[in-house]
């Protein structure tokens, strides 16, 4: 299956792990991740406000190249979900600002909201299929305790995302599961790291990840998994030293093709 | 005067969507708010103070700054009233004001270290400034 991808900048710079452990575990599984081309960075956070137009365009071209190639688009990175995902939903429920949008579009051509957007746990738990995941892994994770981080960008707003269930999500435990390992579960694992704070008012992102960190460590978690390059970097500087690691480098430990990656 | 903060109230229920009325003053947002204790005001006091025309505060307060954008309040208010986008519309009033950017890029070289990933700086800027 081909479907389109949208790496963002991050995943070409500080996260490269990310992106590239997320290629060749698709690889394996089937799934050929074609790059979208030109695109530009989204933003790193969504503007809820209805005025704001332009901020949005990146993320609408995104979207707009994958309708014009009758392809899914799958994101790997939890703010460039959040981000492209909440924008399209804003195409499809907002006639005002799509109607601006789609001014700005120009001789691009307009876009009508119709891409289906995926990140990739989505992909796997959805067209993939965990059970297929598991029949693929060859060095599994022997019962491992593992604590999934998915903060706040995978999950909300819920209505929005449809991910899982905002306050009992269950996508990466079942992840988790099916590479061998054993999910922890605990109480912080959907409450916020302090995000993009961190470059305002460091001592909040300390505190917020402290608490984090501290209580997975708590339900006896050897690693912690994330989506997102933000997250592991607040977890990794403020928390503890609990290492943080992202969900493909996991994938495709448990996969057999990590090393392929270095 | 009350006639400008009416236009003001005008524009932040305009750009947020929010409508305030259905705040039933239960607190919930402002209690699962990560960032409670660094705020001088808390969601649910920007959600009554636009109500009742009292922005000026909200747009002169360091709490515009402390939001995570963690959207916890808009998923846990019983009554959908998604207080974050109130927050962010005054927020934005703020800083489209001009010269009121919060963040200046002369500021960014201080604040990095080797491992800070972009998303944090492009973030900060979308945030903080216009
Ligand atoms: S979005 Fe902002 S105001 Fe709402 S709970 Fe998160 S930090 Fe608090
Ligand atoms: S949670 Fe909702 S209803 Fe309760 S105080 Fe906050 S905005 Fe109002």
């Amino acid at each position: 299956m081909k479907v389109s991808y949208f790496p963002g900048c991050t995943l070409k710079t500080k996260a490269k792990d990310l992106d590239l452990y997320a290629r060749k575990s698709a690889e394996v599984l089937g799934i050929t991740l074609e790059e979208i081309e030109n695109w530009q960075c989204c933003g790193g956070v969504f503007t809820t406000a209805k005025d704001e137009v332009a901020t949005k365009l990146s993320s609408v071209r995104v979207l707009k190249a994958a309708k014009d190639k009758d392809q899914a688009l799958v994101t790997v990175c939890s703010a460039c979900h959040n981000v492209v995902k909440q924008t399209n939903s804003a195409m499809q429920n907002d006639k005002e600002f799509a109607d601006k949008v789609n001014r700005y579009m120009g001789e691009d051509g307009g876009y009508d909201g119709s891409t289906e957007v995926y990140h990739f746990l989505e992909l796997i738990r959805d067209v993939v299929g965990f059970d297929k995941v598991k029949e693929k892994v060859v060095n599994p994770l022997n019962g491992e305790k593992i604590a999934a981080y998915y903060g706040c960008l995978l999950l909300r707003p819920g209505k929005v995302m449809q991910m899982d269930d905002p306050e009992n999500p269950t996508i990466i435990e079942d992840l988790i599961r099916a590479l061998g390992g054993e999910p922890v579960i605990y109480n912080q694992r959907n409450e916020c790291c302090g995000g993009y704070v961190v470059m305002e008012d460091p001592a909040l992102a300390e505190s917020k990840s402290k608490k984090i960190t501290s209580n997975a460590r708590s339900f006896g978690a050897e690693r912690m998994v994330t989506a997102c390059p933000l997250c592991k970097y607040n977890l990794e500087k403020n928390g503890s030293d609990l290492p943080v690691v992202y969900f493909t480098e996991l994938l495709a430990q448990a996969l057999g093709v990590k090393e392929e990656c270095k | 005067m009350s006639h400008g903060n009416n236009n003001l109230k005008e524009e932040l229920l305009r750009i947020s969507g929010v409508n305030p009325k259905k705040c039933m003053r239960c607190g919930k947002c402002s209690a699962t708010c990560p960032a409670y204790d660094e705020m001088e005001y808390h969601p649910h006091q920007f959600v009554v103070m636009v109500e009742e025309g009292n922005i000026e505060p909200l747009l002169n307060s360091d709490s515009l700054y402390k939001c995570l954008t963690c959207f916890a309040c808009v998923e846990r208010c019983p009554r959908g009233v998604e207080p974050a986008k109130l927050v962010e519309a005054v927020r934005l009033v703020a800083t489209r004001r001009q010269g009121a950017n919060h963040l200046k890029p002369d500021d960014v070289p201080g604040k990095l270290d080797e491992d800070l990933p972009q998303q944090a700086i492009v973030s900060a800027f979308r945030k903080y400034t216009k």
